[in-house]
């Protein structure tokens, strides 16, 4: 059919769950189906990469982009569906954040390669081969994507019209983006505003059921989850488990929190704040263990109480460390004096 | 280098020996504020490489500000505000200092030097003592050197 739309959907760094999210639709994808032909999606389909790049520019009308940007390989591939689409989504976690690909931006490329393939048990590599970018064998040359030092996130490397945040995004807020996209080819409705997140503007506790302490919050101490057998009507927070709710944007439905286990941010932070993990440190450290005798604690009864807090930036920042305000590691020079 | 840009001029400075901090310090209107003033209408000498911004109470020092001065090139970051017991809003100090107690773990593990960090409790009437923590900070940070943020590492 010539009149239908063309989608792409690729996945960069990603486990591969947002691909086969968008078949999460259900019947709907008939729908879909009815408007829309896939012209490149390597993981539903056989597409190469040659056939992309030989299409008409802006000829895709929606082109799905999912994971992070790790290596050359997945900027080139975005580059080129960012020319040959209309709208580009960035499709996850993953993709809006770096996700959980993004957390290697405690280390670089060095160490992994050092990891991967040498440090490891099961690794046998006596004369430490790591991937080169280039190998001239007798049959010519062998090339291989340059893996980078930091994970990026989509928009760090093109242009983004939407963003649909979640680990994978919801079939709900997956339907509101098709349904939009109908709309807009069968009625001519307007898209909404670029740079939209598709997903709610409030807070995850503004959705979840839990019940909560209203006023002068405060928990004794910090819990992993596996600790403690936890109440299933009381807010997971109050019970001392860290829950990333307060930070993180809504429109997912709770669903980690209904299932008894406490938000780990996938959705990214609301519009207002700039560092996910920051919020969430801020929301976390302000109802720890405040006491009537507070004056009495000294700061280093403080540090200890704070130290409950075992992994920062993996628990803060489980999916937005590319897109955190310092975005990666750093090393400090020595020293003086 | 004639040609070179203003902001490459000063990682060559930030490289070599006459390393010229730049610290954000913010000040809680009630107390550390008016220490900070005290201190300056008392003409006490002080290193010129801070910059003081006055907010209502330490706890509206969002980790988030911290995180971003930081992430803007700042060598050092210092929060001032009340005395515990003495807030003007009875408890934000408490707050203050569990988050900076927690930011001051973050940013060791994001391979900040942790001291890079400072809180420090200044009354209106501690001029002396504002003067005090700037000269002993600008000293920290100098020893650590400048931030990695802006090509010191």
């Amino acid at each position: 059919m010539a009149d239908k739309i063309k989608i792409a959907q690729y996945w960069g760094a990603g486990c591969g769950g947002c691909d086969v999210a968008l078949l999460d639709i259900d019947a709907s994808i008939l729908d879909l189906h009815a408007i829309a032909e896939v012209v490149f999606w390597p993981i539903g389909f056989d597409g190469k990469l040659h056939e992309l790049e030989q299409m008409p520019d802006k000829s895709i009308t929606v082109a799905f982009y999912n994971g992070a940007i790790r290596n050359s390989e997945n900027e080139h591939v975005a580059k080129v569906l960012r020319e040959k689409s209309v709208i580009m989504i960035s499709f996850g976690s993953c993709a809006c954040f770096g996700g959980t690909p993004g957390l290697a931006n405690v280390t670089n490329k060095e160490e992994v390669f050092q990891t991967v393939y040498k440090d490891t048990e099961s690794t046998d590599n006596p004369e430490f081969v790591t991937p080169q970018t280039s190998v001239k064998v007798p049959e010519g040359e062998l090339t291989l994507p340059e893996f980078y030092d930091t994970v990026k996130t989509l928009d760090e490397v093109v242009d983004v019209d939407y963003f649909m945040p979640g680990c994978p995004p919801t079939v709900d807020l997956i339907m509101v983006a098709v349904g939009a996209v109908l709309k807009h080819v069968k009625e001519g409705a307007p898209l909404p505003p670029k740079g939209t997140v598709i997903a709610s503007d409030k807070t995850l506790c503004d959705e979840c059921d839990r019940e909560r302490v209203e006023t002068d919050r405060r928990i004794d101490r910090i819990y992993q989850a596996y600790e403690i057998k936890a109440d299933p009507k009381k807010c997971l927070l109050d019970q001392g488990i860290i829950c990333i709710g307060p930070a993180t944007r809504a429109g997912c439905g709770a669903m980690c929190p209904v299932a008894n286990m406490p938000c780990r941010g996938c959705m990214g932070p609301t519009k207002a704040v700039m560092d996910h993990g920051g919020s969430m440190l801020s929301a976390l450290a302000s109802i720890l263990n405040i006491t009537d005798s507070e004056s009495k604690l000294s700061e280093e009864q403080i540090i200890e109480l704070m130290m409950q807090v075992k992994d920062p930036i993996g628990t803060f920042y489980a999916f937005t460390l590319p897109k955190s305000l310092l975005k990666r590691t750093v090393k400090e020079r020595k020293r003086k004096g | 280098m004639s040609s070179t840009t203003p902001s490459a001029q000063s990682e060559e400075k930030a490289e070599g020996e006459d390393f010229e901090p730049k610290i954000i310090v913010f000040c809680c209107n009630w107390c550390s504020y008016a220490g900070a003033d005290l201190a300056g209408v008392s003409r006490m000498q002080m290193p010129p490489h801070f910059r003081v911004i006055r907010v209502m109470c330490s706890a509206r020092v969002d980790p988030e500000f911290v995180l971003r001065a930081i992430q803007k090139g700042a060598d050092g970051v210092l929060v001032a505000g009340c005395h515990p017991a003495d807030c003007h809003y009875i408890g934000g100090n408490y707050r203050t200092r569990r988050r900076i107690a927690l930011l001051r773990i973050l940013l060791q593990q994001f391979g900040y030097d942790p001291d890079r960090l400072r809180l420090e409790w200044i009354s209106a009437g501690e001029g002396e003592k504002f003067q005090k923590t700037m000269v002993e900070f600008t000293k920290t940070i100098e020893e650590i050197g400048p931030s990695p943020m802006r090509g010191g590492d």
